[in-house]
């Protein structure tokens, strides 16, 4: 029988997967899609817990699309940026948008 | 949804299976272009996970705004900053990726544990066929204000990207001879295209 804990272990492997990317990978496209991730395994999370828990007032699917719409800004606005810094820079490697390090 | 529990059970196995892999991928592969469908991968596995947790409304959300919206914005995205450089290897590289596995490998556990330790208190009541007319209602009623909030915010984070993804504003124009053809247009840099790389 499928148990609420599944989706939350699958969330949070997910969710550690994202972390992984957010913080080793060098491109700065793949960052966002890092992100992405984390943001759906945050998801997943509300959306079991809105159907083991809440079935009839489902308060987690609200949620979860509004952080789906929350998403969809934040990758336009990622990578309107990762775009301007490529023009700026010339290149998309993390390790060198160091613009504002002292 | 009258779905029997074993073929639910074997569902989610391939489903969580098949997400965890192409989430693995993304982050792995040397390639990007890959990394950017197996991405489309993942959320399309993500939809039919929201199809067992009954929700059919968020599933076809998810595939249409994630699959069709996101993911090709990511696609053009790589294309327009596609140029090929090899990375410099970090001195202590593997230092760093070595220690961040051991801190993702310990949230991992400790995520895992609370999930499990955490006496959930499980309804027992039977899920509803169809989950739409209930978001409708809670959309209408009770989250109208941070529903229409996310419309403006929408606006503003389109309005935003056009503005950051622009070619520099000439702050110096000739304000004497404004020619009269180009009025509705944006005044930006001439520039010429990046050639391709052979």
């Amino acid at each position: 029988m499928l148990q609420l804990q599944y989706f939350l272990i699958l969330a949070a492997a997910l969710f550690c997967i994202g972390i992984y990317g957010l913080v080793t990978s060098r491109n700065a496209v793949r960052v966002l899609m890092s992100i992405e991730l984390m943001l759906n395994a945050v998801n997943l999370n509300l959306m079991g817990f809105s159907n083991y828990i809440d079935p009839v007032e489902i308060k987690g699917q609200v949620f979860t699309v509004f952080v789906i719409a929350i998403a969809a800004a934040e990758a336009a606005v990622g990578l309107a940026i990762v775009l301007s810094i490529y023009r700026n820079r010339d290149t998309v490697d993390m390790e060198q948008f160091n613009l504002l390090k002292w | 949804m009258e779905i029997a529990e074993g073929v639910r059970l074997v569902t989610f196995g391939i489903l969580s299976f098949l997400m965890l892999g192409a989430a693995l991928g993304v982050v792995l592969f040397a390639n990007i272009v890959y990394s950017a469908f197996l991405l489309g991968g993942v959320f399309i596995s993500m939809a039919g996970t929201y199809i067992l947790l009954n929700a059919d409304f968020v599933s076809a959300a998810q595939i249409l705004v994630y699959v069709g919206a996101i993911n090709v914005l990511i696609l053009f995205a790589i294309m327009l900053v596609n140029k090929r450089e090899d990375f410099k290897p970090l001195k202590n590289g593997w230092l760093r990726q070595g220690s961040i596995a051991l801190i993702c490998a310990g949230i991992f556990t400790l995520l895992s544990t609370v999930s499990i330790a955490t006496p959930w208190k499980i309804s027992t009541t039977t899920p509803l066929a169809s989950s739409i007319v209930p978001l409708a209602k809670h959309f209408f009623t009770d989250f109208l204000l941070p529903f229409e909030l996310a419309s403006i915010l929408l606006l503003m984070a389109m309005v935003g990207a056009i503005i950051l993804a622009r070619r520099d504003f000439i702050p110096d124009n000739i304000s004497g001879e404004t020619s009269t053809q180009d009025s509705l247009t944006l005044p930006e840099r001439p520039r010429e295209l990046a050639g391709i790389e052979k």
